[in-house]
């Protein structure tokens, strides 16, 4: 593709034809703040925090919208745009509670816990360690970036219902940015259209069809509107966060999507999507992200090696298991013994076992359910 | 796959036949879905109202079992109207003439009949497959499930060569695996004819490697199906299984054939997270550590290996599948089985298997890769055939239009097929733990049209029985236009609704996969008494 060359606060940046502003500047490590983009998503233009003045362009143009052209010179922090932007993040900030925002114990090391008093008076409900988001907020880390102290608009709160039909995940209105990447997401991504943002003006809210919920409407539960929800609008019901994440394949259909597993305690609390792969870019569906924590952790597991008896199933040591099953096996002629593999085991465990078939026991006799 | 999920969006045409691919394959469905919206041509082929109907520009709603019908019918309109790839035909493929001999008997007047389409949507739906480059073709169990599924998928393969959709981006023939790992299940040699990498039992030289590899003697005697295995263990003749994490009491057709062949059983052991409706049967249970709790690579549909990583230390005392077998053969004092990590295991399958054989856990490091990959140098292969087949050149086969082979009557009037939700997965083991996707999907629904509905006196949610020639299920109605007029429809998720207990064991001769997708069956309301029937209901 065509190599374009702008000129971002003074500094000459390289771009592909076709980028956006917003998309150049990022691709050089130029901050530009934003809450409405992604990358997953087509240019939207809604939140106005990534305005920016261009020479010879009237007022002060949205860079995620506007296109990169050859020899453009952009600035990204001028007085003007600083003004607009902040503006823009105060309207933003009176509809969400922002107390959090400009309290100093959300410093590291100084964080409230659970029992402390809040500094700020502010209703039980907004304070930041009720909020799922708490210190993994993009509208935080705009604020800090930003350097905001404090909102010149009073806080109003629109008291919509918390939507928690759904099993996995919840929708609080009263924490919404409508910055549309929920419902873009539902759209342009899955295509599923399941929500849409519905009313006018200050009414506004992210709904479904005929404003029932979640749970009622034809959303097929995949939860990537909250994976891209950039505040705590929607988030986990069981949100625990994990210490570390480790990169594996999903171990449910064919596709392979590529996930991270978030483990805390030895268990696994909370699976997301993993974005650098061609397979799935990031994408879970319903079972990937939420099918398989309670699974793994479930208690009916199987943890100790069994042998029937007269009246059921008993505990056994893995030692006289593997010693008797041996020695029965043993017994039998190559072609009165089989063997079934499994579709679900990794390739190794499916070469090992077919070794064993084959050189272990004599028979060819394996299969797995392939054809079911 | 020939052809990579990175492609789907490439297709200026996609024909989905026999796979709803939004339920079973979700993340593929999305990107099917915004390929039609943004200008790929897309062709639904399925009795039922899926998902992607929505999408469609067009969709053919044929009856279950007619699918080679309908794919030479489109061959037919595609010769006659000269929309065939001459160049692609001529270089690389053979017996074309053969082929449109074949095509005789596939004027439109029989295919309408057969299928029940009308003749202009095949023909608007040829055209639309051949004037569309690159078109690709999809495909799941819906093709491959019959008696004749060998035929549907040569009926698909003689589709995409007539019109050169084979080797280049955006084209291909691509069935859609439905297990995590049934690829590489099927690739490490986990059935009765090949071994790791389709190396065939009976070659000489294939034995001779693989007994110098693994030091010992080789039958050269291929082994059985898993459908053989279960009949000869019904005869007596099997008397011991070693079953690692599979569930066949819910997904052998005619399940409760293989039920009794689990009870006859001298020696069943069951290698499993959790105690299944199969391991219930075993004489010894061994737990099994869950997929997050041990390293390995999975094969997806698209060939594609990458890793499994081991995020947690194994549940109890549970263990690696492949740490049990070692120590298993171990025990019974067999060599070859001392391998201490699964890097140790792929390194053998590199060494003996060639499309393998440039994989290491190092390189998929950097993400996964599409076999073949024969050496460490080799990039993985995104798109297969590209300069060739893998026999040379491409046959064309022709193939006959057959019924399946239980048909409905005046006592079982209606079609049954089945499918997989996308809430609930295989058989349930897993699914079924997590509360929330219960609450989605937790009980079998049995789909009927709602004039057959009407018909039966039948209301939504209504309590039904559906009876075939080997079984009877307990389920509830779901009453949807979603299913067509004649067709029922129902997943296999349920134990408490086992149905393959219903569906017809009849084997494709080639691939020995059971009638799934076609069996008769009547539906009664639960309510009225049960009609004696030869078969025994549920005996436990």
């Amino acid at each position: 593709m065509e190599n374009i060359t702008l000129t971002i606060d003074g500094q000459k940046v390289e771009a592909k034809k076709g980028m956006t502003v917003l998309e150049a500047a990022q691709a050089a490590n130029i901050y530009i703040p934003t809450l409405c983009h992604h990358p997953d998503l087509e240019p939207y233009g809604g939140c106005r925090l990534c305005v920016v003045e261009i020479e010879n362009t009237r007022g002060l143009p949205a860079s995620c919208v506007t296109p990169a052209t050859d020899g453009m010179v952009v600035r990204t922090c001028t007085p003007a745009v600083d003004a607009e932007r902040r503006t823009a993040l105060e309207l933003l900030l009176s509809t969400h509670p922002f107390d959090c925002l400009v309290c100093d114990r959300r410093k590291v090391n100084r964080r409230c816990t659970p029992y402390d008093v809040c500094l700020r008076s502010v209703a039980v409900t907004d304070r930041c360690v009720t909020c799922p988001a708490n210190e993994r907020c993009e509208l935080q880390a705009v604020v800090d970036r930003l350097g905001m102290k404090s909102c010149r608009l009073p806080r109003v709160t629109r008291p919509y219902p918390i939507d928690s039909s759904n099993p996995f995940f919840e929708i609080d209105h009263n924490r919404c940015i409508l910055c549309a990447r929920c419902t873009r997401t539902c759209n342009e991504l899955t295509g599923i259209g399941a929500i849409e943002m519905a009313y006018r003006g200050f009414s506004m809210k992210v709904s479904t069809f005929g404003d029932k919920p979640l749970f009622e409407s034809i959303c097929k539960s995949c939860g990537e509107c909250m994976a891209h929800c950039p505040v705590g609008a929607m988030s986990p019901k069981d949100a625990v966060w994990p210490e570390k994440e480790v990169k594996t394949t999903c171990p449910y259909c064919g596709v392979g999507c590529q996930m991270l597993l978030g483990v805390k305690d030895n268990k696994v609390v909370q699976i997301r999507g993993e974005r650098e792969n061609n397979v799935n870019k990031g994408g879970l569906c319903v079972k990937g992200r939420f099918g398989v924590v309670e699974f793994v952790g479930h208690t009916d597991r199987l943890t100790k090696p069994l042998v029937k008896q007269d009246d059921g199933f008993a505990e056994t040591t893995w030692d006289s298991a593997l010693e008797e099953i041996a020695n029965k096996l043993s017994r039998y002629k190559p072609d009165e013994v089989a063997v079934i593999s499994s579709a679900k085991c990794t390739n190794e465990d499916n070469y090992v076992l077919q070794k064993f078939a084959r050189a272990a026991l004599g028979t060819h006799n394996i299969d797995h359910c392939a054809r079911l | 796959m020939t052809n990579s999920i990175g492609d789907i969006t490439d297709a200026a045409c996609i024909l989905a036949i026999g796979t709803n691919t939004t339920e079973a394959h979700p993340i593929i469905g999305w990107r099917v879905r915004k390929a039609a919206r943004h200008g790929t041509k897309l062709i639904i082929a399925n009795p039922r109202e899926i998902g992607l109907v929505r999408e469609s520009t067009l969709w053919l709603r044929h009856r279950p079992g007619t699918d080679v019908a309908l794919l030479m019918g489109m061959c037919r309109v595609i010769v006659e109207e000269g929309l065939f790839d001459k160049e692609f035909i001529n270089e690389r493929c053979e017996n074309f003439d053969a082929l449109k001999e074949s095509l005789k008997n596939y004027d439109l007047d029989t295919v309408e009949k057969i299928t029940g389409i009308p003749r202009e949507k095949i023909a608007e739906a040829a055209r639309i497959y051949a004037t569309s480059r690159p078109a690709a073709i999809f495909y799941a169990m819906g093709i491959t499930q019959h008696s004749h599924g060998t035929d549907n998928v040569f009926a698909v393969a003689n589709l995409a060569m007539l019109t050169g959709n084979i080797g280049k981006p955006g084209a291909g023939v691509n069935p859609l695996r439905g297990q995590n790992n049934v690829q590489g299940a099927c690739d490490m040699g986990a059935l009765p004819n090949v071994y790791s990498g389709y190396q065939a039992i009976p070659d000489p030289a294939v034995k001779k490697k693989f007994e110098t590899a693994w030091n010992c003697t080789l039958s050269d005697k291929p082994g059985m199906t898993v459908i053989d295995i279960f009949e000869a263990a019904r005869k007596g003749k099997i008397k011991a299984i070693f079953c690692m994490g599979e569930n066949p009491v819910l997904t052998e057709a005619q399940a409760k054939h293989a039920e009794e062949a689990l009870e006859k059983l001298e020696l069943l052991v069951v290698q499993d997270t959790f105690l299944t409706e199969t391991a219930r049967f075993a004489h010894y249970v061994l737990p099994g550590a869950s997929f997050a709790e041990k390293d390995g690579t999975f094969t997806n549909t698209e060939r594609r290996v990458q890793r499994v990583r081991k995020a947690i230390e194994p549940v109890g005392d549970s263990r690696p599948d492949w740490l049990i077998i070692c120590q298993l053969a171990q025990k019974m004092g067999k060599k070859g089985f001392d391998f201490n990590d699964p890097s140790q295991i792929i390194e053998e399958i590199a060494r003996l298997t060639p499309s393998y054989g440039g994989i290491t856990y190092e390189r998929l490091e950097k993400g996964g890769l599409q076999w073949p990959c024969p050496t460490t140098e080799h990039p993985g292969t995104s798109i297969l055939h590209v300069a060739t087949f893998t026999r040379g050149k491409g046959k064309f086969m022709p193939v006959e239009y057959r019924v399946s082979k239980e048909l409905p009557d005046a006592e079982y009037p209606l079609i049954l097929t089945t499918g997989r939700s996308l809430f609930q997965y295989h058989t349930g083991t897993m699914t079924r733990k997590v509360r929330g996707l219960n609450a989605f999907l937790g009980e079998e629904k049995v789909e009927i049209n709602p004039q057959d509905a009407a018909t039966l006196g039948i209301t939504d949610g209504e309590a039904v029985r559906v009876v075939s020639r080997r079984g009877v299920v307990n389920a509830k109605a779901k009453v949807t236009d979603v299913s067509p007029v004649g067709v029922v429809y129902m997943t296999f998720h349920f134990a408490e609704s086992p149905t393959n207990q219903l569906t017809n064991p009849a084997l494709d001769p080639v691939s020995k996969i059971p009638e799934f997708k076609v069996c008769a069956v009547r539906v009664e309301k639960a309510s009225t008494p049960a009609k004696k029937e030869k078969v025994a209901a549920k005996h436990r």
